[in-house]
């Protein structure tokens, strides 16, 4: 119970929301599992995690809205904690949800080719278990909201830094239980990094639009970082039994994984997405074609999880890496042969996985003779060896995956088992798309909207490039607007930038809008020249017959007579000129009642090859050298790709090495500031060497995929396989992450006692 | 709980203000709110990432630590302080040529922290610059870009003297 009269009389202090109210005044978020439990932006009756709001003050400034929640009381009620995902499945655990009666939000077995056939074949069967922990890619800028409830239209008015996607939004206005058309998102250019943590944010989004409707006036809060770490979003933590079925010569022949996922508190759309948005990529890179998946995602009293950089494939590369180092370990193989030895091969390509991805394109065998070539692999053996020889405990990691990039949204109906999805009432899922728009005003200079919500990763010079190559401009004739408005501009339910998605997608829907513009222009042109459009050519700013270039004019005059000069306009021709597009893969459709998906579009490849010494006395591990080798398809600004790169690889590194969202095992949350959630700085982040190769998508009009995420999907296992191979002379197996100091130091102190 | 205002008088980027301010406000909120200088970023509150950095007499702090009543009588620059008569600094121009931000929410802070580093150390290794600047958090670039424009920058001001 709370007693809210004192904040509410405070001076300064304008309305006190409880979550008693939240769910008087709004419906639960709808979710895609069978499962039915009550969500809402407050907690109703029960609080399930720490973090989880109670009440909202809405006050004149923050220092007296912050008096004031110190004055609201609170009395709990103590419960017996779930922390644990493995315990959140025993029969006799607490319920977090009393209406379930149990702790699973989802559950599926998904099974693929023939694997009891794949284990009775073995020569070798190797079984482990791995765990994961819960870390955040965590952006510097936090939450922000300014929600304006208009009483006399019933419309919702919200500027934040939401990043989609944009099916959210309709989640946000289910809850609100209004029509989606009376819930505006604006979004301002530039928001302050997201890596997916922010696509969580609707859940306030929902709170703040009820706290303005009951103060009647516009609301704003700004989260701190107290309560982003506890209380925003990360990815899930979690445990998992993986078996593998190999041959004597080291070819994989089946994988059978139990995985348990932490999806905390309570289980959040697009949640459980972190299971099955890697299903169409859940062999890799490798040729492997017998899978069985067994998935549990598990509520407990942990901040709910979400998209967080990477999204499903770090966990799934983890333990798939491990797992072939293990192989080379018990065949006495060397780790890259191993991997060679499964490899999916270029002539493969377009290759279908037992799972119903589709990759596009990739020479994965040449990625891998690259990184190996760049690494000096072979010296970089003999200085470990040398360095063993001294007593150093130096190791060679290496972690390969395909990088998925264009989530298609049928993969998340995975969820739902195929009798569900195969009921006449049900709407399949399927696709994803994004739209640009276009103009030309009447001195020939271009605008370009897109919908595509960037968070630093150079969207405006990107589409700025690709529009100025279509037409024959310079960067300077072309003004891009990336701030984002749900009633004003066109955009998809896909769409935001989540998944990878722009290089592939966004781009693509500019190149289109570009080229019909260029249709228009040249349409135009042929007529006010008498040329035949075919004859014509875009260059330099102006239109000209390419036998005769003295037939020309310049894009500045058509464009004027698009405007200025109707009376020179054929019938068929629109005053203005611009275009819109809306790109999308026709290769995307929903699963079938085998489970199979192309959960992606486009299929990047990359391999990391990480160097490491361990320090013995104090458990540290520092990086001596970093190879990243990567195939993202063409790439369109190779400054921010590497960029992309070198950001995704630290994140991997980082929740490898040193960052976790930590609970005690009462569900005390103990990871509150930046010195107890320690994130790299300079000084710990490597150098990277980097390398390309460059096997063009055949899907998207320049060839480009996503490059976003690639690293922070292979770096935590290059890690572990560096430091499992520092630490293996001393009979250490690492299947934990992550490896910092005390951890580090703990396994080589119990190697020695026992 | 409020507290009696008391007067400051802080002169930013070369202006005097004269304002009251409650003792407990935060000379990163004095900043924001007070002289709407939203170029000072904040990410933590509590002294780790270093996206509030500011010079005080030439000197870095994180203006989320200190009280604006504590920089009564001081000099402070923030980042909207660091371009003259619209010309960047070369630590900017430096950034921009050479990608040295993302999203740019700490650029602000490492902007001014580099500024002190090469006021102490005109020729820093790149060992040195990542030691300088580890006060500093930033969570899109992996800090590479970030390093190599700081050395840029350090060569643009070597050759400029």
């Amino acid at each position: 119970s709370y007693d809210t009269r004192e904040a509410e009389n405070h001076p300064g202090v304008i309305a006190v929301l409880t979550g008693e109210e939240v769910g008087q005044m709004s419906k639960p978020f709808p979710v895609g599992v069978t499962a039915a439990f009550k969500y809402y932006s407050a907690a109703v009756g029960k609080v399930r995690y720490v973090g989880e709001p109670v009440a909202v003050v809405v006050a004149s400034d923050r220092y007296v809205a912050e008096d004031a929640m110190e004055l609201i009381q609170v009395e709990y009620e103590a419960l017996p904690p779930i922390v644990h995902c493995e315990a959140a499945l025993e029969a006799d655990a607490p319920l977090l949800h009393e209406e379930l009666g149990d702790n699973i939000g989802c559950h599926r077995l998904l099974t693929y080719g023939d694997v009891d056939q794949a284990f009775e074949e073995a020569d070798l069967v190797l079984k482990d278990r791995f765990v994961f922990p819960r870390y955040s890619s965590l952006p510097l800028e936090t939450y922000a909201v300014i929600a304006d409830f208009d009483s006399i239209t019933g419309m919702f008015t919200v500027r934040s830094n939401f990043m989609g996607p944009f099916s959210m939004h309709a989640v946000a206005a289910r809850a609100l239980d209004v029509d989606e058309n009376k819930l505006r998102f604006i979004v301002p250019s530039d928001i302050g990094g997201s890596f997916g943590i922010k696509s969580s944010i609707y859940p306030y989004i929902v709170l703040l639009s009820l706290a303005s409707r009951k103060a009647g006036r516009p609301v704003k809060w700004i989260e701190d970082r107290q309560e982003h770490l506890m209380a925003s979003s990360c990815q899930t933590d979690r445990v998992a039994y993986r078996e593998v079925a190999v041959k004597n010569d080291g070819t994989l022949l089946g994988i059978k994984s139990k995985v348990i996922e932490n999806v905390g508190a309570y289980l959040r759309a697009p949640e459980p997405a972190c299971t099955f948005r890697p299903i169409g990529n859940f062999v890799g890179p490798y040729k492997v074609r017998n899978v069985q998946l067994d998935a549990y995602d598990v509520m407990t009293n942990k901040c709910p999880t979400g998209p967080n950089r990477g999204y499903g494939c770090q966990q799934i590369y983890f333990e798939q890496e491990r797992m072939m180092d293990r192989i080379a370990e018990e065949l006495k193989m060397d780790p890259i042969e191993v991997r060679m030895k499964n490899l999916i091969q270029a002539e493969d390509m377009p290759y279908t996985t037992p799972t119903g991805g589709i990759y596009d394109s990739g020479d994965y065998p040449k990625g891998m003779d690259l990184v190996v070539e760049m690494s000096q692999y072979t010296k970089l053996r003999e200085q470990q060896k040398k360095a063993r020889a001294e007593g150093r405990l130096f190791g060679i990691g290496i972690a390969t995956g395909v990088d998925p990039s264009v989530s298609n949204m049928g993969y998340i109906t995975i969820a739902l088992p195929p009798e569900v999805r195969a009921q006449p009432g049900y709407l399949p899922k399927s696709g994803s798309a994004e739209w640009a728009t276009i103009s030309m005003n009447q001195r020939g200079k271009v605008s370009v909207t897109m919908a595509t919500t960037p968070q630093g990763q150079g969207h405006e010079t990107v589409v700025t490039q690709i529009v100025a190559d279509e037409l024959g401009l310079t960067p300077d004739d072309i003004a891009i607007v990336d701030e984002f408005d749900t009633s004003k501009h066109g955009w998809t339910i896909s769409s935001g930038t989540y998944a990878s998605r722009f290089a592939s997608v966004g781009t693509s829907a500019a190149v289109l809008a570009a080229r019909k513009l260029k249709g228009k222009i040249i349409h135009l042109a042929a007529a006010l020249l008498s040329v035949p459009e075919e004859d014509l050519i875009i260059q330099g700013g102006k239109v000209f017959a390419k036998d005769d270039p003295e037939k020309s004019m310049t894009v500045k005059r058509v464009a004027g007579t698009a405007h200025w000069n109707h009376e020179l306009l054929p019938d068929d021709v629109e005053a203005g000129l611009q275009a819109r597009a809306v790109f999308r893969f026709p290769s995307n459709v929903a699963p079938d009642p085998q489970d199979r998906v192309n959960s992606s579009n486009t299929y990047g490849f990359m391999v990391e090859i990480a160097v490491v010494e361990v320090d013995p006395d104090s458990g540290q591990v520092k990086i001596l050298d970093w190879f990243s080798v990567h195939d993202a398809g063409t790439i369109i600004n190779p400054k921010i790709v590497e960029g992309q790169i070198y950001g995704g690889a630290l994140h991997g590194i980082g929740g490898a090495l040193f960052e976790e969202l930590a609970y005690d095992d009462d569900g005390q949350f103990l990871t509150g500031s930046f010195m107890h959630y320690v994130c790299p700085t300079a000084v710990e982040a490597p150098k990277l060497t980097i390398g390309h190769i460059c096997s063009p998508s055949p899907l998207t009009p320049l060839g480009s995929k996503g490059a976003g995420e690639s690293s922070s999907e292979t770096a935590p296992a290059a890690v572990a396989g560096a430091v499992a191979d520092a630490l293996g002379p001393l009979g250490i197996r690492i299947n934990e992450l992550p490896l910092n100091p005390k951890r580090v130091w703990t396994l080589i102190h119990e190697s020695k006692t026992t | 709980m409020p507290q009696a205002y008391r007067s400051v008088e802080i002169t930013v980027n070369g202006q005097t203000y004269n304002k009251q301010v409650e003792p407990r406000r935060l000379l990163s909120d004095f900043l924001r709110e007070d002289l709407d200088l939203r170029g000072t970023h904040v990410g933590c509150e509590h002294g780790i990432c270093g996206a509030c950095t500011v010079l005080m007499n030439g000197h870095t702090v994180r203006s989320c630590l200190m009280f604006a009543v504590q920089a009564n009588g001081e000099e402070i620059t923030t980042i909207e302080g660091l371009a003259t008569n619209g010309e960047l600094h070369p630590l900017q121009e430096a950034f921009w040529e050479n990608h040295g931000l993302q999203c740019g929410f700490c650029t602000p802070g490492f902007l001014l922290s580099a500024c002190e580093l090469l006021e102490r150390n005109p020729d820093p290794t790149e060992e040195e610059v990542r030691v300088g600047l580890s006060g500093n958090m930033c969570r899109c670039t992996g800090y590479q870009h970030i390093v190599e424009s700081v050395l840029a920058a350090a060569e643009k001001m070597k050759a400029r003297k």
